[in-house]
């Protein structure tokens, strides 16, 4: 069997792949963190409870109404996007003038609430979700095998990771949005309706989480606390990209996803603290990240 | 050209930036095609009242009309599109948007706003300078012309020009005049904050005094030559 650097080819592509996937759910995942951040100013602690959302509303609307997973796939991010919307409207637009610390806060009690919700209801054991026929089965490569469904994750997720980045720095909506960021009073006084499109931005990010949890419904089991696995690890990556940057965090997301891949296969014990470490090393080396730049 | 029907009649507005009250009741009025200037010492509420007008300022009581209709309980983005734009003081250019997206950021809010093409005859320099740069690698002076350019497009009749020369060389300076001229016989109304007496004193029909958020005196341009003593006692120029 070929090696590379003493580990077997199928063993390190498989991990790499691996690293592949959980990149994509990062870089949805992280993507969203940073339009909130960047737009709202809020650090959005309740990403990965409505990433989970995003698994349970497919699962729901499989078991309950029968909707598969297609069709889940436009509605889970649209009733997600939604329940962001509420939650922008009732909650977050009263504390744009506070301190971070208020909408952290706001924000992470909201996650609780969500996950607790979840756990009374179905218990923190995952349900299973299967994935579409279509993408039954893989593709032997020769050197690894690539199930169907893991390449459909990949592509869908950068495919969506690629739309937003040029939505946001190739349109005029993006422009606005990169305007209001720097200064939201002079984007009204050119009579553009900034409240509202925070409040849209905010659905359409936590509509991204939503996305990312029913592409990660077939991959993990469906469970209340699938979010709370992730989020810090998606934290670390948006402060690595640099907060607010759209395109760091699709670059870091995808490249932290990596970069654990190899770790896993070359020294597992450090896999789970690798990205810490490098958060620490960039935060050194780059306050601002590595793609962000300095905030007024 | 003051007997025509006012465009923006304020009235007896105060304004307040969380509990300091900036605005003590200033009156004032500027009618169609008319360039008007308010004047003040540093800190006299000049920027407060263009703020406030635009529905910038936390807390804003008294009375706004634009064509008559009052607008002070109306949002900012509302207020802009009842055809009004506004050029902050510190131009306020987008550092994360390029100099093409800065010129074309502001929407259309009315009929009527200038084609690009006029807005390179008032600005030569943006058209040469129209590349894939942030807007913030201008120099201040074509930051300005930026500034003021952009709102033309929107079709909005009444400007409000916040010191628009504050830190600009002279040559710039006599430019940008050249440019406010230019608009007023374009058929705009201009609003003007200034602290360079001199470059207000050229261009505007008439002046408003502020001091401690109040208008405390007004000139026609006429007056300014004989009554130019009390000016620099005001003004301190």
């Amino acid at each position: 069997m070929q090696e590379i650097f003493g580990v077997p080819a199928p063993l390190l592509f498989g991990q790499l792949l691996i690293g592949l996937i959980n990149g994509s759910f990062y870089a949805l995942l992280s993507l969203g963190l940073a339009v909130i951040f960047g737009v709202l100013n809020i650090i959005n602690f309740a990403h990965g409870a409505l990433y989970m959302m995003g698994a349970f509303v497919a699962w729901l609307l499989l078991n309950y109404l029968g909707i598969g997973y297609w069709p889940g796939l436009i509605l889970a991010p649209l009733i997600v996007g939604a329940v962001g919307i509420v939650i922008e409207r009732a909650m977050l637009s009263h504390l744009y003038d506070l301190d971070h610390l208020y909408g952290l806060l706001l924000t992470f009690g909201l996650a609780l609430i969500i996950e607790g919700t979840f756990i009374n209801f179905y218990g923190v054991s995952g349900q299973p979700y299967a994935p579409p026929e279509i993408l039954n089965g893989g593709y032997n490569l020769g050197f690894m095998f690539l199930p169907k469904y893991r390449a459909w994750v990949i592509v869908a997720s950068l495919a969506v990771c690629l739309g937003t980045w040029l939505l946001i720095e190739r349109t005029r909506l993006g422009a606005y949005l990169r305007a209001a960021v720097e200064r939201p009073d002079l984007v009204r006084a050119f009579g553009i309706n900034v409240p509202l499109m925070m409040t849209l931005t905010y659905g359409f990010a936590v509509g991204l989480a939503g996305f990312a949890g029913i592409l990660a419904a077939p991959v993990y089991t469906v469970s209340p606390i699938m979010g709370q696995n992730l989020i810090i690890v998606v934290f670390a990556i948006v402060v690595i990209g640099g907060l607010g940057s759209i395109l760091g965090s699709i670059v870091t997301g995808l490249g932290i996803g990596l970069i654990e891949g190899l770790t896993r296969t070359f020294y597992p014990e450090a896999s789970s603290t690798v990205v810490f470490v490098i958060m620490a090393i960039v935060l050194i080396l780059r306050p601002n990240g590595l793609f962000g730049r300095p905030r007024e | 050209m003051s007997d025509g029907t006012p465009i923006l009649e304020v009235e007896n507005l105060h304004a307040w930036y969380g509990e300091s009250h900036i605005l003590h009741g200033i009156d004032f009025s500027v009618h169609e095609g008319e360039v008007v200037s308010l004047l003040g010492r540093n800190g006299a509420g000049k920027t407060t009242t263009l703020r406030a007008i635009m529905g910038l300022v936390g807390r804003r009581e008294g009375s706004i009309r634009l064509n008559g209709e009052e607008t002070i309980g109306l949002k900012p983005d509302k207020i802009a599109r009842r055809g009004i734009a506004y050029c902050p003081e510190e131009r306020g250019i987008f550092a994360s948007l390029t100099v093409k997206e800065n010129l074309l950021l502001p929407p259309q809010v009315q009929e009527g706003g200038l084609p690009l093409e006029e807005i390179y005859e008032l600005f030569p320099n943006l058209k040469e300078r129209l590349s894939g740069a942030s807007g913030t690698r201008l120099s201040g002076g074509e930051q300005q012309m930026l500034a003021i350019g952009r709102i033309l497009r929107t079709g909005a009749r009444l400007l409000l020009l916040d010191e628009p020369t504050e830190g600009l060389a002279p040559v710039i300076v006599q430019q940008i005049g050249r440019s406010v001229r230019r608009l007023q016989e374009l058929g705009f109304t201009i609003l003007l904050v200034e602290q360079n007496f001199h470059f207000a004193a050229r261009l505007a029909d008439r002046h408003y005094i502020v001091e401690h958020g109040h208008v405390v005196d007004n000139y026609k341009r006429a007056d300014i030559k004989e009554r130019m003593d009390e000016l620099n006692e005001l003004l301190g120029v």
